[in-house]
C-alpha cells in the first residue's frame, strides 16, 4: 500500500495537516479529565466558585478548539484521500488503455473493472481512515499512559498490564471472526447461486419434477449458512462483555490502590476520577484502532491487486513508429507463414498460415469452433503479435504502423456485439469522429439497420443504453456492422457477426456489403457455408492449420474438411445447384 | 407509519412467534444488562466518596462496595453475552425460515411469475433483502430496545440522585440529536449525488475497460481517457463534500457532549459545595452524561435502517404471498403416455391485449414428428410452454393419451416429455449428478450407457475427474455443444414417450452438431417428437410442419403441401438458399 502513497504527492499539505489536526484534538481530549480533576480538587475542596466558572469556561474552550481542529482535519483528510483516489484511478485507467489483447486476456476484463472501481474505492477509504486515525488512536493510548504516569507512577502499572490485555482480546476476536465472515459470504453466494439456478433452470427442474429436491438443496444451504452465522455470532458476542470485564477490573484496582495512595497523601480524589476517565478513553481508542486495522487489511489486499495491474508492462507497443506509405501493387493483407500461440497454452492456435488478399477481394474464413478463425483476423489489426512469421498490410509489416494508423484503416465487427451508452449517432462515430448523418445513414443502409433506426424515436438521436441492451441481438449486430462501415475502411473484418440474424436478413446483408464496398477488402468469419460461399477466396481452417484455400467450387472438389462442413449444412440438391 | 408498513411489521412479528421465548429472554437480559450497566457508575461514585483525602479513606466501607462492583460487572458481562447469543439464535433462525419459505413458494410459482420478473430481482429478494431485514430490523430492534431502556433508566437514576443536574443532561443532550439529524439530512443529499456520479463512473469503466478490445479496435483510447477524466474530476469534487459532511457527525456530537460534560461539571461542582451532592455522584453523572448521547445517536440511525428494512421485508413477503400453481396432488397421474396428443381449439396469449395463439388445433399420432419453424423470436417457446403445462391455455385444451392434460397432475404430464432446449441448463454439481438429474436412482452403468448413447462418454472421460468433475452452467470447461450433449444424455437416461427437441444453430461446430443430430435421431425412434427445426432435412422428414410468425401459427402441413401453398413457409425455405 505504501507504494501507492506517491499518489498523495500533490496533496502533501493536506496529508500532513489532516493527521496533525486529529492529533491536536486528541491532546485536547486528554486535558479534559485533568481540568475536571482540578475542579474537584481546587474548586470543590476550597468552595471556590469563580475558579469553577473559570475551569468550566476552559472546558468549553477545549470543546470549541477540539471541534475546530477536528473539522479542519476531516476536511484535509477527505481532500487528500479523494485526490489520492482520483489520481490513482486516472493513472490506472491510462495504464489499462495501453494493454494489448494478451494483457487483457491474462487479467480478464471483469477483474480489471473491479480493480478500477471497488478496489480503488476500498484503498481510498483506507487512506481516509488512516489519515484520520493513524496518529489519533495510538496517541490517545500513549498520551493517556503518559498522563497517568504524571499522576501516579505506581498506578500506571495497572494501565501497563490492562492495555495489552484489552488489545489482545479485541485483536483475538477480530482475527477469529474475519475468516468466519468470509465463509458466511461464501455460503451466502452459494445460496444465491442456487436461487439463480432455480430461476434459469426452472423449465428443466419442473420437466423432471425435481422441485422437492431443489427445496432440500436450498434448505441444506441455508442450514449451513445459519450454522456458520451462529458460530461467528458466538465468537463476536464475547468481545464487548470481555472488554467490559477487563476495563472494570482495572477500575476496581484503581479504586483500591488509588484509595491506598489517597490515604497516604500521594494522590487526590480528583486524580482518581481522572484515572478512571483515562482508562475508558484507552478502551475506546483501542476499539477504533481495531477497526482501523481491519479496514487497512482490506485496503492492503486491494492495493496489492491494483499494484498487480501496474506491474504489468504492455506487451505490445507502437512507440517510435510512423505509418509507412502503401507499397504499390502489394496485397491489402498478406500472411507469411504465421504461427501464433496464446500465452497460457503450449499448443499453437495458428500454425504456418500463408495467404494473400488483394484490394477489393472478399475472403471467407470457415472451420469448427476453436479452430483459430477469430485468432487469425485478430492478427491483422495487431491485437496480438504473431509468434513467428509476418503479417503485412499494404506491403508493410503491421509492426511498423502506429496503432491508430493501422486500426484506423480497418473496420472491425467483433463477435460480441457491444454498443456503448450514448446515442446511435455517437456510437456510429466511433470509427470516424466527425462522420456526417449522411455517411452514417449510408452505413446503416448497407448494414440493413436503416429501417429500424428510422423507426426509433429521434432516429440517430435515439439513446442506446449500456452495452446496447435496449436493442435485440440482431439489431445490435447490424448496428455494430454499420459502426465499422462508417468512413469506409480499407479493410472490413466481420467476425461471425451475423449469427443472430435470420437467414433472410443475413442474405440481404451479404448482398449489400458485396455491392456497396467494392474497394474494401472484406474478411468474413463464419460457421455458415451460406455466408461465405460467394467469397473470392475461402480459407478453411482445421485445428489452427489451413486445410484448404480456394473458391467454393474448388474446395468442394479438393478439400475434405470443407466438404464435410457443407454436407452437414446444405442438402445435396443445394450443393449441386451452386 | 403507513398501513402497509404496519401490516408488514405485523407479518414479521408473526414470523418471530416460534422464537418468542428466545426473544423474550433476550429482552429480559437486555433490561438486566442496561440496569446493571447504569448501576455500575453509582457504585464507583460511592467508592470515590469513600476516598476523600489523606487519612480519610474508608477501607472498611470500600471492600463491600468493590465486591458489589465485581458482582455488577459479572452481571453486565453475562447478561450481555447471553443476550447476544439469544438474539443471534432468534435472528438467524427466523431469517432461515423466511428464506426457506420464500424459496418454497418460488419453487411452486407459475412460470409466468418467473418469466416476468428479472432474475436479479428475485435473487435479491431472497438474499440481500433478507440480509437487510437482519441488519435493519433485528439488530435495529435490539438497539432500539436497549436504547430506550438506557435513556429511561439513566433518567430515573439521575433524577433519583440529583434533580437539578439531571435536568441539565435532559435538556442539553437532545441538542446533539438535532445536530446529528441536521447533518445527516444534508449529508444525504451529497451522498445521493456521490452515488449517482460513482454509478456513472462505474458503468463507464464497465463499458470501456470491460470492452477494452472494442475500444482498441477503434483506437478510441484517447476519447475514453478524456471522458473518464471528466467523470473522475466530478466524482472527486462531490466525494470530498460527501465524505467531509458525513464525517461531521462525530466531532459535532462530541462537541455537544463536551458542553454537557462541562455544564454537569460546573453545576455539579456547585451542588457539591452546597452539600447536596458528592464528588462520587458527580463522577457518576459525568459517566452518565458521556453515555447518554449514545442511545440517542443510535436510535436516529436505527430509524432510517428500520424504514429501509420494512421496505425489504415487504418485498420478501410479496414473494411469499404470490399465488402458487394450484396443488394437483389429488389428480390422476399420467404414468405412460401412449404417444398421441391433440390440441383442440387452443387460444393463448401472455397479455390479454395481444392475442397470440388463436384457435389452434392439431392431431398427432403416436410416433409422429412435428417440426416447428419460423424466424428467431417467433414464439416457438410458447408452444413448448403449453405442451409442458408451464402455461395453461386460455381456452381449448390439450389432450394426451385421450385424456385432457389438465386432468392429470402437472408433474406427471411433464415426466412424459423429454426436453432438450437450445438454451442448455446444467446445475452446479458433478457430471454424474447432471446426467442422473431426471432419475436420481440410476446406477453408474445406466448413467454411462446414457452418456455413450448421447456421444458424451468420450469427452467426459477426458475431463479431469471424469464423471465426478464438478461443472456448472457458466463453467468454461465445456463447450456449448458438449453442454448440449450432456442435456441429451440427461433425457436419454429416462427417455419418456414424447420428446421436445430444439435444434442447434450457429454456436456449435459442425462435428459436434453431427453428433447431436445422431443422438436426436436415436432418441426419436418410435417416439412422438416436437422439434424446433433449423435444418432442412428435419423439416422435410417431418409428418407435420408448424410455421410460426410473431407468436402465431400461420401455416400447418407437410413440406410438399406447404411448398405448394407458396406462402410463409415457401418464402422461408427459399430465403435460406438464396444464393446472395
Amino acid at each position: 500500500m505504501i507504494k501507492l502513497f506517491k499518489y498523495l504527492k500533490n496533496y502533501k499539505k493536506e496529508a500532513v495537516l489532516g493527521p496533525l489536526g486529529k492529533l491536536f484534538e486528541a491532546v485536547l481530549e486528554l486535558i479534559v479529565p485533568l481540568v475536571m480533576a482540578q475542579i474537584i480538587e481546587t474548586g470543590i475542596k476550597n468552595g471556590d466558585r469563580p475558579y469553577i466558572y473559570k475551569m468550566g469556561a476552559v472546558l468549553v474552550l477545549l470543546g470549541v478548539l477540539g471541534l475546530a481542529s477536528s473539522l479542519t482535519a476531516q476536511y484535509f483528510a477527505a481532500k487528500a484521500a479523494m485526490g489520492f483516489g482520483t489520481e490513482l484511478r486516472r493513472d490506472l485507467f491510462r495504464h489499462i488503455n495501453t494493454f494489448s489483447h494478451t494483457d487483457i486476456d491474462s487479467f480478464g476484463s471483469a477483474t480489471l473493472v473491479t480493480r478500477m472501481t471497488a478496489d480503488i474505492n476500498t484503498v481510498q477509504t483506507g487512506v481516509n481512515m488512516l489519515l484520520r486515525l493513524f496518529l489519533r488512536a495510538p496517541f490517545i493510548v500513549v498520551g493517556a499512559l503518559i498522563m497517568t504516569l504524571t499522576i501516579s507512577v505506581k498506578l500506571t502499572l495497572i494501565f501497563l498490564v490492562f492495555t495489552p490485555i484489552l488489545w489482545l482480546v479485541i485483536d483475538f476476536v477480530t482475527r477469529r471472526t474475519v475468516p468466519m465472515y468470509k465463509t458466511i459470504q461464501k455460503k451466502l453466494d452459494n445460496t444465491s447461486m442456487i436461487v439463480g439456478e432455480n430461476i434459469s433452470g426452472v423449465r428443466v427442474i419442473r420437466a423432471f419434477s425435481r422441485q422437492h429436491d431443489e427445496r432440500e438443496r436450498f434448505r441444506d444451504s441455508t442450514n449451513s449458512l445459519q450454522n456458520i452465522q451462529l458460530s461467528a455470532g458466538r465468537v463476536s458476542a464475547v468481545m464487548s462483555p470481555l472488554t467490559y470485564v477487563f476495563v472494570n477490573i482495572a477500575i476496581m484496582l484503581i479504586l483500591w490502590f488509588g484509595g491506598k495512595n489517597v490515604n497516604t497523601g500521594s494522590l487526590t480524589q480528583g486524580e482518581v476520577v481522572a484515572l478512571i476517565d483515562f482508562m475508558m478513553q484507552i478502551l475506546l481508542s483501542l476499539i477504533r484502532l481495531a477497526e482501523l486495522m481491519l479496514s487497512l487489511t482490506k485496503a492492503q489486499a486491494s492495493s496489492a491487486r491494483i499494484l498487480d495491474v501496474f506491474a504489468r508492462q504492455p506487451s505490445l507497443t507502437d512507440s517510435g513508429n510512423t505509418d509507412p506509405a502503401p507499397v504499390e501493387g502489394a496485397p491489402a493483407v498478406e500472411f507469411r507463414n504465421v504461427s501464433f500461440s496464446y500465452h497460457d497454452s503450449e499448443r499453437p492456435a495458428l500454425e504456418g498460415i500463408s495467404f494473400t488478399a488483394m484490394k477489393g477481394e472478399t475472403v471467407g474464413i470457415i472451420g469448427g469452433t476453436g479452430c483459430g478463425k477469430t485468432t487469425l483476423v485478430n492478427l491483422i489489426p495487431r491485437f496480438y503479435e504473431a509468434s513467428c512469421g509476418e503479417v503485412l498490410v499494404n506491403g508493410s509489416s503491421v509492426k511498423d504502423y502506429t496503432f491508430e494508423g493501422l486500426r484506423g484503416s480497418i473496420g472491425i465487427v467483433p463477435q460480441k456485439a457491444v454498443l456503448f451508452k450514448g446515442t446511435i449517432r455517437e456510437n456510429m462515430q466511433w470509427r470516424k469522429r466527425n462522420a456526417s448523418d449522411d455517411e452514417i445513414m449510408k452505413a446503416l443502409t448497407t448494414a440493413q439497420a436503416a429501417d429500424f433506426v428510422k423507426e426509433k424515436q429521434g432516429g440517430l438521436d435515439y439513446v442506446t443504453e449500456q452495452s446496447g441492451r435496449n436493442f435485440s441481438g440482431g439489431q445490435r449486430q447490424r448496428l455494430t456492422i454499420a459502426r465499422a462501415l462508417v468512413g469506409s475502411p480499407d479493410i472490413l473484418i466481420l467476425d461471425d457477426s451475423a449469427s443472430a440474424l435470420d437467414l433472410a436478413t443475413d442474405a440481404a446483408l451479404r448482398h449489400a456489403i458485396a455491392s456497396d464496398t467494392d474497394r474494401m477488402t472484406v474478411f468474413i468469419v463464419s460457421q455458415r457455408v451460406s455466408s461465405i460461399r460467394n467469397a473470392d477466396r475461402i480459407i478453411v481452417l482445421d485445428d489452427g492449420r489451413v486445410a484448404g484455400i480456394g473458391t467454393h467450387h474448388e474446395l468442394l472438389e479438393n478439400c475434405a474438411v470443407y466438404k464435410e462442413i457443407c454436407s452437414s449444412q446444405l442438402t445435396e440438391e443445394v450443393q449441386d445447384n451452386v | 407509519m403507513s398501513d402497509i408498513s404496519k401490516s408488514t411489521l405485523k407479518r414479521l412479528a408473526a414470523g418471530f412467534r416460534p422464537y418468542l421465548p428466545g426473544l423474550a429472554a433476550a429482552l429480559v437480559l437486555a433490561a438486566v444488562n442496561v440496569a446493571a450497566t447504569l448501576y455500575a457508575p453509582i457504585v464507583t461514585g460511592r467508592a470515590i466518596d469513600l476516598i476523600i483525602a489523606e487519612g480519610k479513606v474508608d477501607f472498611a466501607g470500600l471492600r463491600p462496595l468493590l465486591a458489589q462492583f465485581a458482582v455488577t460487572i459479572v452481571i453486565v458481562a453475562l447478561s450481555q453475552y447471553f443476550m447476544n447469543l439469544f438474539l443471534n439464535k432468534v435472528t438467524f433462525a427466523a431469517l432461515k425460515d423466511l428464506r426457506d419459505r420464500a424459496f418454497d413458494n418460488l419453487s411452486r410459482l407459475p412460470l409466468k411469475y418467473i418469466d416476468s420478473h428479472p432474475k436479479g430481482d428475485i435473487i435479491s429478494r431472497l438474499i440481500t433483502d433478507v440480509e437487510q431485514i437482519s441488519d435493519g430490523l433485528i439488530a435495529g430492534f435490539a438497539q432500539l430496545f436497549t436504547g430506550v431502556v438506557t435513556i429511561l433508566g439513566t433518567l430515573v437514576f439521575m433524577l433519583s440522585i440529583n434533580v437539578k443536574t439531571a435536568l441539565i443532561v435532559v435538556v442539553l443532550t437532545p441538542v446533539s440529536l438535532f445536530v446529528a439529524r441536521y447533518i445527516s439530512k444534508n449529508t444525504f443529499k451529497f451522498f445521493k449525488e456521490q452515488t449517482s456520479v460513482r454509478g456513472d463512473l462505474t458503468s463507464f469503466v464497465e463499458e470501456m475497460t470491460g470492452n477494452q478490445k472494442t475500444v482498441k479496435a477503434f483506437a478510441h483510447e484517447d476519447e475514453a481517457e478524456e471522458e473518464f477524466e471528466k467523470l473522475n474530476r466530478s466524482l472527486q469534487d462531490v466525494s470530498v463534500r460527501a465524505v467531509f459532511f458525513s464525517s461531521l457527525t462525530n466531532p459535532c456530537t462530541r462537541f455537544v457532549n463536551g458542553l454537557v460534560y462541562a455544564a454537569v461539571g460546573i453545576v455539579g461542582a456547585f451542588s457539591v459545595i452546597s452539600g447536596h451532592f458528592s464528588v462520587g455522584q458527580l463522577n457518576c453523572f459525568l459517566t452518565y452524561a458521556k453515555q447518554y448521547t449514545k442511545p440517542f445517536n443510535e436510535i436516529s440511525g436505527v430509524i432510517t435502517e428500520l424504514t429501509g428494512a420494512v421496505a425489504c421485508a415487504k418485498r420478501v413477503f410479496d414473494l411469499i404471498d404470490e399465488t402458487p400453481e394450484p396443488d394437483e396432488s389429488g389428480k390422476d397421474r399420467l404414468d405412460a403416455a401412449d404417444g398421441t396428443l391433440s390440441a383442440e381449439n387452443v387460444f393463448f396469449s401472455y397479455d390479454p391485449k395481444v392475442p397470440l395463439i388463436e384457435d389452434f388445433s392439431l392431431d398427432v399420432k403416436s410416433g409422429q414428428r412435428i417440426a416447428i419453424v419460423g424466424p428467431t423470436g417467433c414464439g416457438k417457446t410458447t408452444f413448448i410452454n403449453l405442451l409442458m403445462r408451464f402455461y395453461e391455455p386460455d381456452s381449448g385444451r390439450i389432450v394426451i393419451s385421450g385424456t385432457p392434460a389438465a386432468d392429470f397432475s402437472r408433474d406427471s404430464v411433464r415426466r412424459n416429455f423429454g426436453m432438450v432446449l437450445q438454451e442448455t441448463w446444467l446445475k452446479t454439481g458433478t457430471v454424474r449428478d447432471n446426467i442422473s438429474y431426471g432419475r436420481p436412482d440410476a446406477d453408474m452403468s445406466e448413467i454411462e450407457a446414457a452418456a455413450k448413447a448421447a456421444h458424451c462418454d468420450g469427452f467426459i472421460r477426458r475431463l479431469e475427474k471424469g464423471y465426478d468433475t464438478v461443472i456448472s452452467d457458466e463453467s468454461s470447461t465445456l463447450s456449448a455443444g458438449q453442454k448440449q450433449l450432456l442435456c441429451i444424455a440427461r433425457v436419454m437416461l429416462s427417455l419418456p414417450p414424447m420428446l421436445i427437441l430444439d435444434e442447434a444453430t450457429s454456436s456449435i461446430d459442425t462435428r459436434t452438431e453431427i453428433l447431436i443430430q445422431q443422438a436426436f435421431g436415436e432418441m426419436m425412434k418410435g417416439r412422438t417428437s416436437f422439434i424446433i427445426a433449423h435444418r432442412l432435412s428435419t423439416v422435410r422428414n417431418a409428418d407435420c410442419i408448424l410455421v410460426m410468425d410473431s407468436g402465431h401459427i400461420v401455416e400447418q402441413g407437410t413440406h410438399d403441401e406447404l411448398m405448394a401453398e407458396n406462402g410463409a413457409y415457401a418464402r422461408l425455405y427459399n430465403s435460406q438458399f438464396d444464393c446472395g
